[in-house]
């Protein structure tokens, strides 16, 4: 079952195609990657998903139904720039904005003492939000994309301007409630935090999606057959008939197999040991997800 | 609880509990008296020139010299040549020297009369120098036609208009309808400007500061444009309405703070028009007499209505335009006028129409749902035929709801719009987006 599902979304502002035919689907309760370069189009698909604007043709479905007004609040969306009524005092804030996400006020304000709780900030409900640091106030954020407990959070570049410390925190919070179910799209051009956090991506570029796929399968349609074998001893001087040698150090070679060279893996360790070469470690060198992201961003623009 | 009124209520308390918004509401009034009060004094302050004025009267025409207690000249005649007088004025006591003109028609209107002065004479000096002449110039014809005063009095005629018709109409009715018209004009044109500016920025400021896009993940962009629009109408209501019970007690007690009864006060601001006591109190009476006879069951609900078209339809485009501008306000302000146009002609309008609340221009620009809401409720206490307020109340109230949905549109993606310069072309397309 999918949580969302794109169906060859469309959207034009004025000349400028923002986002074009763009389908994929996403498994409910996943970490899903939404990635691209700036101004790839990602902010307008979320928007669509949001129903902060309508799509001019394709269609989203949520939990398999046509999106409509009653999902906003069964989502929680973190915009990339961040905005909270800075004259208002936190408490009120977040009573009036989780109240808006259809909670009633006792059930809001419980919540919202939860997770002052346990972000231990209990004394904050009276401060005025612009008393409060820029970090604290990316909590506060959080608290309010999050405290209606929505099925679907998005979350747009969600570490920008957090300190190591913060980063852990709301790392730690989105993977427990990842656990608890919530399905959560990731958008951002950080590919390390993506390689850490998520199962899928979908690669947006120009409008287009380019690439979509679970992570671990998408490194294997990438990979480049490369190798690096760490060693003692003499290398047999025909290997680099076979493959492609890209690194020779004393004790170490970086390689690529070649089509017409060894089978597999396998057939290229047995043929090093039966020429007496003695192995220390045998690792395949998986592109990374930054790699694939500037390779396909760099092909598929010029195209 | 229904997210129109959540959004209503944060923008109506967020606004009322404002520091700003009660000290300005408390201040206001009293800003207003002191205005008045020092207005007053300025228009009343008259010349407190000390000059001593030489009249050369060598025919012996006039008996005795001009004297205006309210002036600070002092007159003598002199029975010297005036040459004479003025060649001496340096060492004499005398500030002017004016030559008494040879009347050799006692029914010459026209006198040419010369003077020297040590300095140079201001304008109030020499309107004090012409009356007092032209008074004693009076006494001296009334005399040659042996006329006297009473006679003179008898021919000036007063004529008060009273329809005998079932209209109780009179000039003075109209004077007291042209007061009330004027002032409710006047509240409607500053409540346009006060309340759409405040919707204006509000949504400025939504918008620099990007909770915007928290807020349309969970309500739809015409909800909190019309939350915002009704919040700060009601903030507008609760101002209005302090307001009107501040005033008069704040008008009171300046005079009894200043020792000055309102009645004076009044006369200062009427740039010293001089009204006996005994007039004025009876003025006052009557004053009261019409206001009380006015239709207000009509008036009230009327004026109201058009309040609510007018503001909706303004304040609606002001968000509008509030949507459209980015955070550089000034870059903005060609936006703003083709807003603030409307409602500074109406204004005008309005004060043409105070004196002719039936002409064609008063019908036909209370018929213009720009113009309206300023235009009749100033014709409102003339008693307008109740078929042109219908009227005029069917466009205002349809061309209101056409205008809140026109800026919905264009708030709708102009609140998402950054970094773009916006001109009205560019707006036009936006009504066009899906």
């Amino acid at each position: 079952m999918n949580i969302l599902q794109i169906d060859k979304v469309t959207k034009t502002y004025g000349a400028h195609r923002a986002v074009d035919t763009v389908s994929f689907s996403m498994p409910k309760g996943s970490i899903f990657g939404l990635l691209g370069p700036n101004g790839a189009g990602k902010t307008s698909l979320i928007r669509i998903i949001t129903t902060i604007t309508g799509a001019d043709s394709g269609q989203v479905y949520f939990n398999g139904e046509p999106l409509n007004r009653s999902h906003p609040s069964q989502i929680g969306y973190m915009p990339e720039e961040r905005g909270l009524y800075k004259k208002m005092k936190v408490g009120e804030l977040l009573l009036y904005l989780a109240q808006l996400k259809d909670l009633s006020k006792a059930e809001a304000r419980q919540k919202i003492g939860y997770w002052f709780e346990k972000f231990e900030i209990e004394d904050w409900w009276n401060k005025k939000v612009e008393e409060l640091s820029k970090g604290m106030q990316q909590k506060i954020q959080f608290i309010a994309t999050v405290v209606h407990e929505p099925e679907l959070l998005i979350l747009d570049e969600p570490f920008s301007g957090l300190d190591p410390l913060n980063t852990n925190l709301i790392k730690a919070e989105i993977a427990e409630m990842n656990r608890k179910g919530t399905g959560i799209i990731f958008s951002t051009h950080r590919m390390e935090q993506v390689e850490e956090i998520c199962e899928y991506i979908v690669l947006i570029n120009q409008g287009s999606n380019v690439l979509e796929g679970k992570v671990k399968a998408i490194k294997d349609q990438f990979k480049e057959n490369l190798f690096r074998v760490d060693f003692k001893g003499q290398l047999p001087s025909g290997l680099g008939d076979s493959v492609r040698i890209l690194e020779a150090l004393e004790d170490s070679v970086t390689l690529q197999l070649l089509d017409d060279g060894f089978a597999d893996a396998n057939a290229l360790l047995r043929y090093l040991i039966e020429a007496n070469v003695q192995i220390q470690a045998f690792n395949e060198i998986l592109p990374s997800l930054n790699e694939i992201f500037i390779k396909q961003v760099e092909t598929t623009t010029h195209e | 609880m229904n997210k129109l009124l959540l959004i209503i209520r944060r923008e109506y308390l967020t606004r009322v509990k404002k520091r700003s918004f009660i000290l300005g509401t408390l201040l206001t009034p009293l800003a207003f008296a002191v205005f008045f009060l020092v207005a007053g004094m300025i228009f009343s302050y008259s010349s407190d020139e000390d000059l001593r004025v030489a009249i050369s009267d060598t025919e012996r025409l006039l008996d005795n010299a001009p004297a205006d207690p309210n002036s600070g000249l002092t007159f003598r005649l002199e029975r010297e040549p005036f040459d004479s007088l003025a060649a001496q004025l340096d060492k004499s006591d005398y500030d002017v020297v004016v030559k008494m003109p040879t009347i050799a028609n006692v029914r010459a209107k026209n006198f040419t009369v010369f003077y020297v002065s040590k300095d140079q004479l201001g304008l109030e000096t020499q309107t004090q120098i012409q009356d007092g002449l032209s008074d004693r110039i009076r006494q001296y014809k009334m005399k040659a036609l042996e006329l006297d005063e009473e006679t003179l009095a008898s021919l000036r005629t007063k004529i008060e208009l009273v329809s005998s018709g079932e209209k109780d109409e009179s000039t003075f009715r109209s004077i007291i309808g042209a007061g009330i018209g004027g002032a409710m004009g006047m509240i409607m044109y500053l409540a346009v400007f006060i309340y759409g500016t405040m919707v204006m920025r509000s949504v400025m400021e939504e918008k620099t500061n990007r909770i915007v896009e928290v807020m349309i993940s969970s309500v739809r962009p015409f909800e909190l444009m019309m939350g915002k629009i009704i919040g700060v109408g009601f903030v507008g209501l609760t101002q209005l309405a302090i307001w009107g019970v501040l005033i008069p007690i704040f008008y009171l007690l300046t005079g009894l703070f200043f020792d000055i009864d309102p009645q004076q006060m009044n006369e200062m601001a009427n740039t010293g028009a001089e009204i006996d006591p005994e007039m004025a109190q009876g003025m006052a009476a009557q004053v009261l007499e019409e206001i009380g006879k006015q239709n207000w069951w009509l008036i009230i609900p009327t004026f109201l209505l058009y309040f609510l078209g007018g503001y909706f339809l303004y304040s609606s485009l002001f968000a509008a335009v509030g949507s459209a501008m980015g955070d550089d306000y000034g870059e903005g302000q060609s936006l703003m006028f083709p807003i603030t146009i409307p409602v500074i002609l109406a204004f005008y309008i309005m004060i043409v129409v105070l004196r002719m609340p039936q002409s064609n221009l008063a019908i036909w620009s209370s018929m213009v749902p720009l113009f309206s809401p300023i235009v009749m409720p100033a014709r409102l206490a003339f008693a307008p035929p109740l078929w042109q307020v219908a009227l005029s109340m069917i466009i205002l109230i349809g061309s209101a709801i056409f205008f809140v949905w026109l800026s919905g549109r264009i708030y709708r993606v102009g609140i998402f719009m950054y970094g773009k310069k916006v001109n009205l072309k560019e707006i036009w397309k936006w009504l066009f987006y899906r």
